[in-house]
């Protein structure tokens, strides 16, 4: 029984994972970038909801919808001034810019808002849960499934049925011929990292609703979804949504044997799987 | 005249203890053991294009190795250093099996879930205190094989003689891995590792095992690292997982060195070793901000000079000190004329 409802627990826990990993997978599938940023983004993004909850009093979910703009901004900004200027051949320079990005955003906002852990305060919803026959899930963590669940799907709907989406995937598959047919691709990426970034916003909300954070927590939230995204395989966000149950499921049966083994055994499935199927287990993309 | 100039710096370094206060040697040592670490990093990064962001694992193996050989096997700490290096070495096989399936940046990142999985697991040990972590025992210390000498030679206290002994273990260890960039480099398999670096497929073209390489890079670099990591816990007295696997102490820092100095050169770490001390001593102050400070340095290095202040120094004429650079020597091209 302890296992069933952990497993449950585990998928449940996936959606949030799938929500770090969504917007890793577009900035990479779209521009071949990956930022090693991205955690520390959503621990940003947690702390903007945070601060508008402050002065506006509001609780945290109707913030999301000024907090996300302002995300799209930061994120359109990010990719202009800074991203697309290291795009190119050489690895090395996006994965250093991003990573003193990363190390930049942390210490800076430990300087803002110190090393304290916070809490995006959701009211009732924390604690009230539902019963399905046996099994008690908490609304919160099935929101958050939801959620992931909605995003893919708008992803998806983007790509495949706007003009927008094609001139992503136009991109994404040939930069140079995409831009003889009118698209700027560096304009394109700059929306992509700004969808990214939204995406990152609503991952932080469900992130500080559940637990605590303090400036220090992103990397480790990184690593999750590098994980959900390799295992899930490159190029699909279905592929990402099942890498992060993977390991959402790892972690809460590792917990339910020893609660210290909760992170580890992430980890462990991760190489376990990056063993025996490399390329992930849905993989598209060649 | 350059290996004159080299010697005398190294026998100026290695007289400190004589006119050095205890403070400025043990900020030395801090110096040298990031320059090490800096030099292994390059060699990775900027020779065999490995980028890893996982160097943290092979520091946490040395202190641990030798913290648990001196406190659990009674082995004395100056060989337990070598242990350490020879079992990072020997884990680096396993591991650069599972990281060399992933690519380019994604190996990053792979190299860092590495790390967190040796630190979760280190955590774990109870006899090396588990997630807090322990400190080396006073007898431990007290009996450390060359202390009582260095004590009596200097005439000072085991304590003071003790830094010094880490101290001119450290000074070796950088000395010597300089001298084997230097050897390595000037030899066919550094010239294998500059095609390497430059253009990875035309290097497999011409010949170059690029996986064996890589493998050997990965795993010379973990011994490095590895002993590094056993002589700065050694220095310190203490470790716990969290200090000995820290990803922005031994990795991050010691990326952004190399970086700002001239990554691909024995020079950069260097020049990069001195910037980072300049800032460290002027920021000291300011808390956290001395980490921002790098990190912007880094960035605008990288956007700006890709090739670090050596480069630049480089383009300006200044000639290499350890002439690893490979000048073509041939007939010259006349089409392009």
């Amino acid at each position: 029984m302890t296992f069933i409802d952990a497993f449950i627990q585990g998928v449940l826990l996936g959606g949030l994972y799938a929500l770090f990993a969504t917007g890793l997978s577009l900035v990479f599938g779209i521009m071949r970038l990956v930022n090693l940023a991205h955690g520390d983004l959503i621990i940003l993004g947690a702390f903007i909801i945070l601060t508008l909850m402050t002065v506006t009093g509001l609780h945290p979910m109707p913030v999301v919808l000024v907090a996300a703009p302002i995300m799209f901004v930061l994120g359109w900004l990010l990719q202009t001034y800074l991203l697309n200027r290291v795009l190119g051949s050489d690895l090395l320079r996006p994965l250093l810019v991003t990573f003193g990005l990363s190390i930049i955003l942390q210490n800076g906002l430990l300087e803002v808002y110190s090393a304290d852990s916070q809490r995006l305060a959701a009211g009732p919803i924390e604690v009230s849960s539902l019963s399905i026959g046996p099994i008690t899930v908490g609304v919160l963590p099935v929101l958050t499934f939801l959620s992931a669940i909605l995003v893919i799907l708008a992803l998806n709907w983007i790509f495949f049925h706007t003009r927008l989406g094609r001139a992503f995937r136009a991109t994404s598959d040939d930069p140079v011929t995409a831009s003889l047919m009118g698209i700027a691709p560096k304009r394109m990426f700059a929306m992509a990292t700004g969808l990214a970034m939204v995406v990152i916003t609503i991952a932080a909300l469900y992130l500080g609703m559940r637990a605590n954070f303090d400036p220090s927590v992103g990397p480790a939230r990184l690593l999750y979804a590098f994980e959900a995204v390799i295992i899930g395989g490159l190029g699909s966000f279905w592929g990402t949504l099942a890498g992060g149950v993977i390991i959402g499921v790892a972690q809460t049966m590792g917990a339910a044997i020893n609660p210290e083994w909760q992170i580890l055994a992430g980890h462990i499935v991760f190489l376990i799987v990056l063993m025996v199927r490399p390329r992930g287990l849905f993989p598209k993309v060649k | 005249m350059r290996l004159i100039a080299f010697a005398i710096v190294v026998l100026a370094l290695a007289a400190l203890p004589f006119y050095g206060s205890r403070s400025n040697i043990q900020d030395v040592f801090f110096l040298l053991s990031m320059l090490t670490l800096a030099q292994f990093w390059n060699l990775l990064a900027g020779y065999a294009g490995l980028i890893s962001v996982g160097q943290q694992a092979f520091v946490g193996i040395g202190a641990y190795t030798l913290f648990s050989s001196s406190i659990l096997l009674g082995i004395d700490p100056l060989a337990a250093i070598v242990m350490a290096g020879v079992l990072a070495g020997l884990l680096a096989i396993p591991m650069a099996t599972i990281a060399f399936r992933l690519e380019g940046a994604y190996f990053a990142i792979g190299t860092w879930v590495l790390a967190e999985i040796l630190r979760l697991s280190v955590s774990q040990i109870r006899a090396v205190g588990g997630g807090t972590g322990t400190s080396l025992p006073r007898n431990v210390l007290a009996d450390m094989a060359g202390v009582q000498a260095v004590a009596d030679f200097l005439d000072i206290r085991a304590s003071a003689a003790r830094d010094v002994l880490t101290y001119w273990i450290m000074l070796g260890i950088a000395v010597a891995t300089i001298a084997l960039m230097v050897f390595v480099l000037r030899r066919r398999e550094g010239l294998a590792l500059a095609a390497l670096r430059d253009d990875p497929e035309a290097a497999e073209t011409v010949g170059v095992s690029t996986r064996v390489l890589k493998y050997f890079v990965y795993i010379v670099s973990a011994i490095g690292t590895g002993l590094t990591g056993a002589i700065i816990y050694l220095q310190k007295g203490r470790v716990s997982p969290d200090a000995a696997f820290n990803v922005v102490d031994w990795t991050a820092a010691v990326i952004f060195i190399v970086v700002i100095g001239g990554i691909g050169t024995i020079e950069g770490p260097i020049i990069g070793i001195l910037i980072f001390f300049f800032l460290q001593s002027y920021l000291a102050d300011f808390g956290t901000y001395y980490l921002i400070v790098l990190g912007g340095t880094a960035i605008a290095v990288m956007l700006l000079a890709p090739r670090g202040v050596w480069g630049i120094l480089a383009d300006r004429g200044v000639a290499s000190v350890f002439l690893t650079r490979r000048i073509y020597s041939g007939p010259k091209d006349t089409r392009s004329q």
